[in-house]
């Protein structure tokens, strides 16, 4: 058996496209099946077809945890789709060894809203495959983990869509089956949730469990996954290493990229008088880039056009992290009051933002830009650059908690009796990193 | 991979089989994931295996239907208690129809019992695959479960309306007869009747929508195909075998012949019913898996 848990051989997947699909009305079916007869022969319609997947091989041992990145339709959840026998391939074939549990698009979606949390746990875990007793055993653990146990006997419909999803989330999370299929289950819920499941996920590819995992969280993927396949156009664009992977992946500019131009320039925003040019993350010597070094500080570059004078104008730029959260949002005119009254005359501007170096920890990142006067409507332009913090560089040590990390200032004295004060030191603030 | 499993493995479609895994003693089990030819294998001990799902969605069913409604299982008499009111003013006073000596109301209502449950679990399992799309499209269960659930469900509506079937008679003074034993496999092929048409509308209903729409037409029509309003002894007798062809006759003419002791000997037309039953549910379910490997892409 040679330890091997999925063996993906040349699969493939061809999706019909356009009016062949689905929902025909029998009307549609049988005018197409008589009017081979009735009519001269039309244009023989050639169903348009795409090849969703195509030749994909390779295997993933007992054990691995295998991530699954490339752009959407590139093929990742047709490939869970067809592994976890949700949808059937066109070609090739797949052996999996071991019991599957999918968790494909955990949000809510065998709940009934009818039915209370407590219910729909025993609803849910039957239907992603788990036995009665075994549900029973983890009921607890479960609704522990949602952290909603004072609403586990409503009914789902009242519940919020964060509790919902929490709740099937942590269905999901409990099941046991050998091998895993998830995809995205980052894609949603809190910032503080979304930790959870990560957490959870690395407890889960910690125990020994074979799992693939498709996700667009560059960060996830390589603290969880030690392999990476990037997949591009239904096909096998790289296997190997998480970080060349994901490195190259992020390096070919995929989604945004480090330079970005308003396709909608042409209309001025903020009733007229404002419109933002294009945007740009620049490394300190200018130059657009993509991927920064830990140590060295960056820039963002807003070009625009004020076509009325604004007062308390502003432009923003918000950096998310790859979970999503914001990090933060700056504003050009900081560190003035949001309402010092100033006014910015007609004319075509730059702004530029600067960052420090030392402070964005390793990871993709992007940039929401947008502008903002006294009055609205404001404008934004939601996740239009973006860029990756590389681990080159960073030498700090991984166990360092928290999303920034920042440089600051440290005095080191030593105060024992026999050495008195170490003064020479303690004017220099002393990076503890820098002076290793 | 020892050669076992590779042999079991070359079947076509999605086999779950048991693959020994050489030197460890535990036992994986193995599935090929593959373009599905020819005819697909039943896989009914795959779907026997998810009973326990199968529970879960039946027990899913019966409690939403009873927690949204206001009148809950009143609703599971109402319905034939009003089409027994209906046939009893039109056909049995009006129209002075025969019932085989049995009063019109009881008459009609035990045809009813079956019927209603034949009848509203046709239309539960044709819409089971289109209503429960996320079972087929975000996750794998063995799909024949949907509309046998469908159908499993209805059972309860059925309980409820015998009783008071049960009390009716008490009204009429009309004890059953010995053949009540036979009471549990009629159930049975009603439940089957409604499974075997289903299986085709179902999977019919997956890709061509309209079904939903020709449905009530097809019920309808059924229904005055099936002696409920009039007695099957109206028929010749030498007809009465190929009207048995419609699986709802022997349901319906058995239980009035188990219940009301009707002489109507309706032995032969019950077994050309079974038969019938039979064929279409074999037909079904090999309709079913074939178009099954479709579903996903095309609810």
């Amino acid at each position: 058996m040679s330890g091997r848990a999925v063996r993906v051989e040349n699969l493939s997947k061809q999706y019909v496209l356009g009016q062949w699909r689905a929902h025909d009305t029998l009307r549609d079916h049988l005018t197409r099946t008589f009017s081979v007869f009735s009519r001269a022969p039309r244009e023989r319609q050639q169903p348009e077809t795409i090849w969703a997947l195509r030749d994909v091989s390779f295997d993933v041992q007992r054990g691995e945890v295998v991530g699954i990145i490339g752009n959407n339709g590139a093929g990742k959840s047709t490939l869970l789709k067809i592994l976890s026998r949700i949808t059937e391939p066109t070609g090739g074939y797949a052996e999996i060894h071991g019991r599957v549990g999918s968790l494909l698009e955990v949000g809510a979606g065998f709940f009934h809203a009818e039915l209370t949390g407590r219910e729909n746990i025993y609803l849910s875990g039957a239907i992603l495959g788990m036995k009665k007793s075994e549900i029973d055993r983890k009921r607890d653990d479960i609704i522990e983990f949602a952290g909603i146990e004072r609403f586990i006997d409503t009914p789902v419909k009242r519940y919020s869509t964060g509790m919902n999803m929490r709740l099937a989330f942590s269905v999901a999370a409990h099941l046991d089956q050998e091998i895993l299929f998830v995809d995205e289950v980052l894609a949603v819920g809190d910032a503080e949730f979304q930790r959870k499941c990560l957490g959870r996920m690395g407890e889960v590819s910690r125990a020994g469990r074979t799992v693939l995992f498709v996700s667009h969280n560059m960060a996830a993927i390589t603290h969880l996954c030690p392999r990476t396949l990037w997949l591009k156009g239904g096909r096998v664009h790289a296997d190997g290493a998480s970080t060349d992977v994901v490195s190259a992946y992020l390096s070919a500019g995929q989604g945004a990229g480090s330079a970005w131009r308003n396709p909608s320039s042409n209309r001025p925003s903020m009733d007229g008088a404002f419109r933002v040019g294009a945007a740009r993350v620049l490394a300190e010597d200018n130059r657009p880039a993509s991927v920064m070094e830990f140590r060295r500080p960056f820039k963002f570059e807003i070009e625009y056009e004020i076509l009325r004078p604004l007062k308390d104008v502003a432009v923003v730029v918000r950096v998310i992290n790859s979970i999503g959260e914001h990090l933060w949002t700056s504003w050009d005119t900081d560190p003035d009051r949001w309402d010092s009254g100033l006014v910015r005359m007609p004319g075509r501007y730059v702004s530029v933002c600067r960052v420090p170096p030392h402070f964005l920890k390793p990871g993709p990142y992007r940039v929401d830009v947008g502008a903002r006067s006294a009055t609205p409507p404001y404008e934004l332009h939601e996740s239009v650059l973006a860029f990756e913090i590389s681990e080159v560089g960073y030498a700090l040590h991984p166990d360092r908690v928290g999303v920034i990390a920042p440089l600051l200032g440290w005095d080191v004295t030593r105060v024992d009796e026999a050495h008195g004060r170490l003064s020479e030191s303690s004017s220099e603030p002393i990076s503890v990193e820098a002076a290793r | 991979m020892s050669n076992r499993s590779a042999t079991v493995i070359e079947q076509p479609g999605w086999q779950p089989a048991v693959a020994s895994t050489g030197s460890r003693a535990e036992e994986v089990p193995a599935i090929r994931v593959e373009p599905s030819k020819g005819w697909a294998a039943l896989q009914l001990r795959e779907a026997w295996k998810s009973r326990e799902l199968l529970y879960f969605l039946v027990w899913r069913d019966v409690t939403v239907r009873y927690k949204q409604t206001v009148f809950g299982v009143l609703w599971a008499v109402f319905q034939p208690l009003f089409g027994t009111v209906v046939f009893t003013l039109f056909f049995g006073r009006l129209a002075k129809m025969p019932s085989d000596g049995v009063p019109y109301p009881l008459f009609a209502y035990a045809a009813l019992v079956p019927w209603t449950f034949f009848a509203n679990g046709l239309n539960q399992i044709s819409n089971s695959l289109v209503r429960d799309a996320n079972l087929i499209t975000k996750v794998y269960v063995p799909r024949l479960l949907i509309p046998f659930a469908a159908a499993v469900a209805g059972l309860v509506d059925f309980l409820v309306a015998f009783v008071i079937l049960l009390g009716m008679m008490v009204l009429y003074r009309t004890p059953p007869t010995a053949n009540i034993i036979f009471l549990p496999f009629l159930a049975l092929l009603a439940l089957a009747t409604s499974i075997s048409v289903g299986l085709w509308l179902s999977a019919l209903n997956v890709q061509f929508r309209d079904v939903r729409y020709v449905l009530p037409f097809v019920v309808q029509a059924w229904l005055f195909a099936t002696p409920i309003v009039y007695p099957s002894s109206l028929l010749p007798a030498r007809w009465r075998l190929v009207y048995g062809l419609n699986p709802m006759v022997g349901v319906v003419e058995g239980f009035r012949w188990a219940l009301l002791g009707t002489h109507t000997r309706p032995g032969g037309m019950i077994i050309v019913s079974a038969l019938t039953v039979v064929g279409l549910l074999i037909g079904g379910m090999i309709y079913f898996r074939r178009t099954e490997s479709k579903f996903a892409d095309v609810v």
